[in-house]
């Protein structure tokens, strides 16, 4: 990577789960907004969440009207003969004047490319496309003009991507991290019955349970399965398989088997991947309240801004809204994250 | 349906005057009732967040005050309803923090899954209406706050001064301990 090439001004690409949410995140600096209908056929079906269609276009009117782009994650895999109610989907994002659609299905890919040509597709980060060979064929196949890539790749090697294909990059700069291949992960699925990746949601909230003991230990459940025992006053995380802490006989004591609850920060890293040719960058969490959208949104907005324009990033201090009160960079800035 | 609250919950350390202790439950509830039925009018929306959930009941636990709220979300009739601690009846979901930190938390200003991960907000019983119940009231445009202060009519310049004093009190837009 060219460290003095010019950082390129990227879009800084923002979550809703909300009406309320999206306007939020508008109003702090987004230049787009994604967001997801009220069903399965986005990642983050959670009770009480997303938009329907006539809120989608209030919406997308309030956006534009902000010069902000709303983009729709339809971003799940289709289940065999349901297919209909993705389409759908595709179908409200035209109407609604959605700027692109999210989508991780080459099913689903190959219909809006097919009946909606007019409609900008991305790639969700589902598909978990992490090589040129693999954005090349939804970009030949269905136009695809950006991928949001997996978080598993190193700044250089983003870079080397950038270099190898012709669509934008989207890259992920805060929040939720898991440590399993995006759009394959099955934990949810083994231990609940509900698919993260046909039903839209990682560990269902129905099947999430918190004891707290008298002595203040939470211990957290998700189905039969016991996901974490915190001590009073330890910090906690999202009740996710792969962020568990368990036991087994070869270690002395409950330990994480895949990863600590920690969230991604890449605040550190914008100017490299800036360079590296990040055209948008994405912060998760459309589950997240209006306050957390206001106060990150915010701060990558004027952490992008001071790079732009030469200053040194005034990095918000962020910890308090992360998972577990930690932050890491993932694999971004190396390979020997776990 | 939940299990009553944990004994150490029952009985905060606060110097309220007993006899006001007893009777503060039934002395705030035409301001609940208010705020319930000013709530339900001006934010209908809330109900079609909740969906199915609109039909369980939670209680609503400040842990540094004397009492506990019950809320029924119903759309027909929504009611808030106060208790002493430890006389609530059970519910589907119990939501339980200090009373600045739930006030911010209802209102928009602090984020629910932060406070979670920091251990000062806990939630036990119905995990998926709690779930609802939050991204419900976190669409209400200006917060939960200023639609209640409305409801007080000529009172609300005095409630809204109220909700002002409280807040710079806790220091607003904190995580409270």
């Amino acid at each position: 990577m060219n460290d003095h090439a010019a950082p390129r001004r990227p879009e800084l690409v923002c979550p809703a789960g909300t009406p309320a949410s999206l306007r939020t995140a508008v109003d702090a600096g987004a230049d787009a907004v994604y967001c997801g209908l009220q069903n399965a056929t986005n990642a983050r079906n959670f009770p009480g969440l997303n938009f329907t269609p006539d809120e989608l276009r209030r919406s997308v009117d309030y956006a534009h009207t902000r010069r902000a782009k709303v983009l729709l994650a339809v971003n799940t895999f289709p289940p065999a003969g349901q297919f209909q109610l993705w389409k759908d989907a595709i179908g409200i994002a035209a109407s609604v004047g959605a700027d692109a659609i999210i989508v991780a299905d080459i099913g689903v890919a190959c219909y809006a490319a097919r009946e909606y040509p007019q409609l900008r597709l991305h790639l969700s980060v589902q598909a978990g496309a992490s090589s040129p060979e693999a954005i090349r064929f939804y970009c030949e196949e269905f136009d695809v003009r950006r991928v949001v890539l997996p978080r598993i790749l190193t700044v250089a090697e983003i870079a080397d991507i950038h270099r190898q294909i012709p669509c934008e990059i989207e890259a992920f700069v805060f929040g939720n991290i898991g440590m399993m291949a995006e759009g394959r992960c099955s934990l949810t699925n083994y231990v609940t019955g509900v698919s993260t990746n046909m039903d839209g949601v990682c560990s269902p909230a129905a099947a999430v349970r918190y004891d707290e003991e008298a002595d203040g230990t939470l211990t957290t459940r998700l189905g039969s399965f016991v996901i974490d025992r915190y001590g009073c006053g330890e910090n906690g995380g999202y009740p996710t398989i792969c962020k568990g802490r368990y036991s087994c006989a070869a270690q002395p004591e409950p330990y994480y088997a895949f990863e600590e609850p920690r969230s991604l920060n890449l605040s550190a890293l914008l100017p490299d991947l800036m360079r590296a040719g990040v055209t948008a960058l994405k912060i998760e969490g459309r589950q997240r309240s209006r306050a957390y959208v206001k106060s990150v949104v915010a701060a990558f907005r004027r952490a992008v801004d001071d790079i732009m324009a030469g200053r040194q990033a005034a990095l918000t201090d962020l910890i308090a809204l992360t998972e577990g009160h930690k932050e890491t960079q993932g694999a971004f800035q190396s390979k020997s994250w776990r | 349906m939940l299990a009553s609250p944990r004994a150490s919950e029952r009985s905060p350390d606060l110097p309220w005057p007993l006899p006001l202790l007893r009777f503060l439950p039934l002395l705030l509830q035409p301001i609940l009732t208010l705020i319930g039925t000013q709530v339900a009018k001006a934010q209908p929306d809330v109900f079609a967040r909740l969906g199915p959930h609109a039909q369980k009941s939670f209680v609503i636990d400040p842990t540094d005050l004397p009492f506990v709220l019950v809320l029924k979300p119903r759309p027909e009739a929504p009611a808030l309803s106060a208790w002493r601690r430890g006389n609530a009846p059970h519910s589907h979901a119990r939501i339980a923090g200090s009373f600045l930190n739930l006030f911010d938390l209802i209102d928009g200003a602090l984020d629910g899954d932060a406070l979670f991960f920091s251990r000062k907000l806990r939630v036990t019983g119905d995990t998926e209406a709690v779930v609802a119940l939050r991204n419900a009231l976190d669409d209400v445009d200006g917060g939960v706050v200023e639609s209640i202060t409305r409801a007080f009519g000529p009172l609300s310049g005095v409630a809204s001064a109220t909700v002002s004093h409280l807040r710079t009190l806790g220091g607003r837009g904190k995580n409270h301990e």
